[in-house]
């Protein structure tokens, strides 16, 4: 290994706050999205990270059930998004407001 | 030693870089195209970890599968207007000093735990491996293994409900918006 373990954790952490910015600044729907999925990305480099520091492979495992859920979110997510974009014809996270209290 | 160790510096600048490509790019495609280099860039870095099989899964789900959906889901859409100065108020400094306190802390406290002694071993060859991952996937967790399998299912059920009732509220408007 060539790179300190928590140097690793670290660069997840700035990759987790830099989607994080994502979901916060945009309001396109579909760019949100990828941020979501790059909050994801980040988590599983610490899981991977933590794995490789215990010698476990639980942490690998985790990353395998997250990559599945991820996969399931963004199809839900996505289907969700394209109804929204007929129905609205924009696709900002402003316009989804019919629930608004 | 320092060789490998640059490469994976770069590897996570470049990461760092994509990263921020995706949520500043004005076009949702270029976004799609920054994410791709992100996610490979990740999967080098499993490999780095010893996490080969992992690494597999990253470059064929992620970016193989997830992207195709957004890239697919960005051409039903067409082009749209770039829109990086969106009116959000007096969210955005908010949002940003937010962020960097969370930043600021979350990285102050990774760099400051002491890891264990486990990060200096160095694992057997077969860590990691498709092998090894199915060995344990499929003695401690076949139960989450097979709970993954009805979680699919309910998505693909709930995206062809989705799917549907788009249809037919469609037709029930006017019909209007066939295309």
């Amino acid at each position: 290994m060539s790179m300190p373990i928590d140097h690793v954790m670290a660069l997840s952490a700035v990759l987790f706050i830099i989607g994080a910015a994502g979901v916060l600044l945009r309001r396109n729907t579909i760019v949100v999205l990828m941020s979501v999925e790059l909050m994801l990305n980040a988590v599983n480099i610490t899981l991977v990270a933590a794995s490789r520091l215990h010698l476990t492979l639980d942490g690998q495992l985790f990353v395998f059930f997250a990559l599945t859920v991820a996969a399931a979110e963004v199809a839900v997510g996505l289907a969700l998004v394209v109804a929204i974009f007929h129905a609205l014809g924009r696709s900002d996270v402003d316009d989804i407001s019919a629930m608004h209290g | 030693m320092s060789g490998g160790a640059l490469v994976v510096y770069a590897v996570a600048a470049l990461a760092v870089v994509s990263a921020l490509g995706v949520i500043s790019a004005r076009q949702p495609i270029h976004a799609a195209l920054w994410m791709v280099a992100n996610f490979g860039l990740t999967a080098i870095l499993y490999l780095a970890l010893h996490a080969p099989f992992i690494a597999a899964a990253q470059l064929i789900v992620y970016a193989g599968a997830i992207m195709v959906l957004f890239v697919f889901v960005v051409m039903l859409f067409g082009r749209q207007e770039a829109a990086l100065d969106e009116p959000l108020g007096g969210q955005r400094p908010l949002a940003l000093a937010g962020l960097a306190a969370l930043g600021f802390v979350l990285v102050r406290a990774v760099l400051q735990t002491p890891q264990g002694a486990g990060s200096a071993a160095e694992p057997d060859p077969g860590f990691g491996s498709a092998g090894a991952i199915g060995a344990v996937l499929f003695k401690d967790w076949v139960l989450p293994f097979e709970l993954m399998g009805l979680l699919l299912l309910a998505a693909v059920v709930g995206v062809v409900v989705i799917a549907h009732y788009r249809q037919d509220a469609g037709a029930a408007d006017g019909g209007s918006t066939g295309t």
